[in-house]
């Protein structure tokens, strides 16, 4: 599967995930929400946007548990839940925040 | 805090250890033992690690992987303080071997001589070796 965006075309496994993480753009992660009829709000935003930091710092890309725990650190318990994550992400915050912001599939995420 | 997944998962906590022997790249151990571990952290188990003979250059600060077309994967083992496993233990007479002190090390970790370690091994009740 293929992206096009902004005449770049991007790369995804058969998962949805895209291959080449430099070729990550804000544009991308709309066309990925509206795919899955889901617009993109600031809250939305505040994960992904954790999401891109933790990877640049870690090189991995949270456990789901890792990140509400992370999550609530930084922007409080309201927010660091699974029912607030999942609201926000129905098919699964780590895989599908995970895959708007370009990250790969969590490692141990089955 | 609470948390539905983590009460999923009832019963017996068993002791872990994951011995890192290996250099980070040239071999895929290094990179398959984290991912181990990171799993491992999802069964709320009581995890620790153990680095020795060329493993402990795995935790080496300023590894450039990108010559080698491999990921750095170094500044991973800062992220296990996030996932619970806090106890990495350095066998001191290989950092010595090796002339490195924990200065050259990513992350904070505990020295231990090779009695020691020997007898940290004989605690565990699975030890997997890489």
């Amino acid at each position: 599967m293929a992206y096009e965006v902004n005449g770049v075309t991007v790369e995804t496994d058969e998962e949805g995930y895209i291959e080449d993480l430099s070729k990550w753009s804000k544009e991308l992660a709309e066309i990925m929400a509206k795919e899955d009829d889901c617009e993109l709000s600031e809250e939305h935003w505040e994960i992904i946007n954790f999401l891109r930091e933790y990877y640049e710092e870690f090189q991995i890309a949270p456990a789901v548990r890792v990140l509400t725990k992370q999550i609530g650190k930084r922007l409080g318990p309201e927010k660091g839940n699974s029912k607030y994550l999942y609201e926000l992400f129905p098919y699964g915050p780590a895989k599908q925040a995970c895959r708007y912001a370009g990250l790969p599939k969590p490692t141990g995420c089955v | 805090m609470s948390d539905e997944f983590e009460d999923d998962f009832p019963g017996e906590v068993k002791r872990f250890m994951f011995v890192n022997r290996k250099a980070p790249h040239g071999t895929i151990y290094a990179l398959e033992s984290l991912e181990v571990v990171l799993i491992s952290a999802a069964f709320d188990q009581d995890v620790s690690l153990a680095f020795l003979d060329d493993g402990v250059f795995q935790l080496r600060k300023g590894q450039n992987a990108n010559v080698l077309e491999m990921k750095n994967f170094a500044p991973t083992y800062r992220a296990l303080e996030g996932y619970d496993i806090e106890k990495l233990y350095v066998e001191r007479e290989s950092l010595e071997e090796r002339g490195m002190t924990t200065d050259d090390l990513v992350v904070p970790v505990e020295v231990v001589d090779r009695a020691r370690m020997t007898a940290l091994m004989a605690e565990q009740e699975v030890v997997m070796s890489f």
